[in-house]
């Protein structure tokens, strides 16, 4: 008798059963996925080293002093690590540590500016082929053909001699050329919410083709945008470290990771934290970026999760 | 009474199609010379196959595609000249599928009150108020404001849909199908509600449906469809009555009955439904027609009007020959055009008919 009356007044009548809004559910989502969790404290981690590479930083990342080049970092054993140069110094005597946390900014200013101008380039013809399909998707595969058929380091690499390289000039040649894939994915989830109903409601209303861009169809397909987002930006993290590994990116003595690689690969053999250290950094960032943008897909598009 | 509000003169869509590959383009008629007009406060039902261009007409009706040839007039005025936001105005569809005809990333405020802003509605601080109102009308508590689509259940989410399209209170409401998405327990409510409100507002409906029964409750006047064309128009009561055109005969014989042992109702539409980027030569429908004549795959059959509409068949035309003979040899015909697999169907229901009733 008691347990009845307790179990019908814990029981919520049925109109104050509601689902969770989308939003909740989605921060549920967020909160519970491994990848995200891990992936963002990883990027954050970075993203602040980037932020506060003045303050935190034990040394200046030009500074070089000749007669403490090479020390190797504190956990080694040897008599010439010290606490003053926790991850050694380079060949120069530039303070590594120093350079890793400046080297960060580069990374993911690169890393972010050329997934924006990508990001812009792509989608604005993704949507545009998906929405009007016909002769401007026609157009766009086409200039979409063009694009792919171009080796993206060599035309980089080509680019670069010619013009001459700064980070300016990484940062726009890298924009230019990865903005397929945005515009691949666009076009195809563009095609798909635009043959939903709610877009021909909308056109019935009398809405403008920009309104029903804007406001149907862009909430519908930002989360396959993120995803994109993220991938490219790891993906132009890495072009930068190749070009810059091939000293066709950013210059000496700027402390980009990929130039620190390139730098270090005449002492691989005696020295080779040189190598690991701004390795095992880039490793981490893409990781950590592919991490979050997996797990950004997982949680926006459950039934797209393989 | 009598004025016309949408009036469709020989309306024609054709699609370009892929043949297949390396094989180019064909056309595909839609929607081949349709008429109609639709007197202000009736109910138009429009019925047909799946395929038979019930869709493409409304569409067209609505603006969303422009007539091949043809003229499509509301209230006098060619939909494709006007300004959208005028059609928009006085017309509104109410789509089949409640869970694609709302986005899903907006609230139900957003989706009630969109029509507003669009329209440029010069206070938007009653917006709020009138959204409320008109979801109350129709049946939904205004607490579901800020919930988004995915929270409510499919009868809810289609009085979203017809909040959203009446609250500019349109004089025209074009539903397409807006019952066959739902439960059965629940297409009735949203029937009954769109008759409420039709009262309420002096609605003019074009219902589109291929469930009979949804049309000979809503509709005053019905047209019947196929393969892109008015086969037959009637008020509902004649039509139900007494079908004239063959295939309303055979489309009102397909209706399951609930008698067990009956099986199924043997329709004489043996044949598939006929590919309708090569239709059949003269009347289109004669390869499944019961009652087929000689002059059936010759001729394009002439328009007949009677007093409660027309019907476009060659049995009810003057010169057509007694139709009792031609019908023996017609069915006969008719039979050796079934394909294999739809003669052995058809036997097999025979079959089981028989076998349930030896029971």
């Amino acid at each position: 008798m008691t347990d009845a009356t307790i179990g019908r007044a814990s029981v919520p009548t049925a109109q104050e059963i509601l689902e969770p809004s989308p939003g909740a559910m989605l921060r549920r989502r967020i909160f519970g996925h491994a990848g995200i969790v891990i992936g963002g404290f990883v990027l954050l981690v970075i993203f602040l080293m980037a932020l506060l590479a003045g303050v935190i930083s034990p040394g200046d990342p030009y500074d070089q002093v000749l007669d403490r080049k090479l020390i190797p970092p504190v956990w080694f054993d040897s008599p010439k690590a010290t606490w003053e140069h926790p991850f050694g110094t380079d060949a120069l005597g530039r303070d590594y540590l120093t350079r890793l946390f400046y080297g960060a900014r580069i990374s993911l200013l690169i890393g972010f500016s050329a997934m924006l101008i990508s990001g812009i380039i792509g989608t604005t013809l993704g949507v545009l082929a998906g929405y009007f399909g016909g002769r401007v998707d026609m157009v766009v595969n086409f200039i979409l053909t063009t694009r792919l058929s171009l080796p993206v380091i060599l035309v980089a690499l080509a680019v670069v001699s010619l013009v001459g390289s700064s980070l300016t000039v990484v940062i726009w040649v890298l924009g230019l050329l990865i903005w397929d894939r945005f515009a691949v994915v666009m076009r195809s989830a563009t095609q798909q919410v635009r043959n939903l109903e709610f877009v021909a409601a909308a056109q019935a209303l009398g809405c403008s083709k920009t309104r029903i861009i804007m406001t149907e169809i862009m909430p519908n397909i930002v989360n396959h945008l993120t995803v994109v987002a993220t991938l490219e930006m790891a993906h132009a993290i890495l072009l930068e470290a190749a070009l810059s590994f091939l000293g066709l990116g950013v210059q000496p003595p700027e402390p980009s990771w990929g130039l620190m690689v390139s730098e270090a690969k005449g002492l691989m053999f005696f020295d080779a934290w040189l190598i690991t250290i701004p390795g095992a950094a880039i490793f981490a960032l893409v990781l950590s970026i592919n991490l979050l943008g997996d797990g950004i897909r997982d949680v926006t598009a459950p039934e797209n999760r393989n | 009474m009598s004025k016309s509000v949408i009036e469709v003169a020989e309306a024609t869509k054709t699609f370009m199609i892929s043949a297949g590959f390396m094989r180019g383009k064909m056309p595909l008629h839609a929607v081949n010379g349709v008429s109609i007009d639709v007197q202000q406060g009736e109910v138009l039902g429009i019925v047909g196959e799946s395929g038979c261009g019930k869709t493409t007409l409304a569409r067209m009706m609505l603006g969303l595609l422009d007539p091949t040839s043809g003229a499509i007039k509301v209230n006098g005025q060619p939909v494709d000249n006007v300004d959208r936001l005028e059609v928009a105005r006085q017309l509104q569809p109410i789509f089949q599928d409640p869970y694609s005809s709302l986005n899903p990333r907006k609230s139900i405020g957003d989706i009630v009150t969109l029509p507003l802003k669009v329209q440029g509605d010069p206070d938007p601080d009653t917006w709020k108020r009138r959204a409320e109102e008109m979801m109350e009308m129709v049946g939904l508590p205004s607490r579901v404001y800020n919930n988004f689509p995915s929270q409510l259940s499919g009868g809810q989410r289609q009085r979203v849909a017809i909040a959203r399209a009446l609250i500019n209170r349109p004089e025209i409401v074009i539903c397409d199908e807006p019952t066959s998405a739902l439960d059965v327990s629940v297409q009735s409510q949203i029937l009954n509600l769109l008759q409420d409100l039709r009262k309420e507002f002096g609605l003019t409906y074009i219902i589109i449906s291929h469930n009979l029964a949804v049309v000979e409750h809503m509709a005053t006047r019905v047209a019947v469809m196929y393969l892109g064309r008015v086969v037959e128009q009637a008020d509902t009561e004649t039509l139900f009555k007494s079908p004239k055109h063959p295939y309303t005969e055979a489309l009102l014989g397909s209706v399951l009955t609930p008698v067990p042992g009956l099986g199924v109702p043997d329709t004489h539409l043996g044949a598939a439904y006929p590919n309708p980027i090569d239709p059949p030569s003269g009347c289109t429908f004669h390869p499944r027609c019961a009652k087929v004549m000689d002059c059936c795959s010759k001729q394009f059959p002439p328009t007949i009007p009677n007093k409660h509409g027309f019907v476009e068949c060659h049995l009810y035309s003057q010169d057509a020959k007694p139709p009792k003979v031609a019908a023996k040899r017609g069915r006969a015909a008719a039979k050796k055009a079934v394909n294999g697999s739809g003669a052995a169907q058809k036997k097999s229901r025979k079959t089981r008919a028989r076998a349930s009733r030896r029971k």
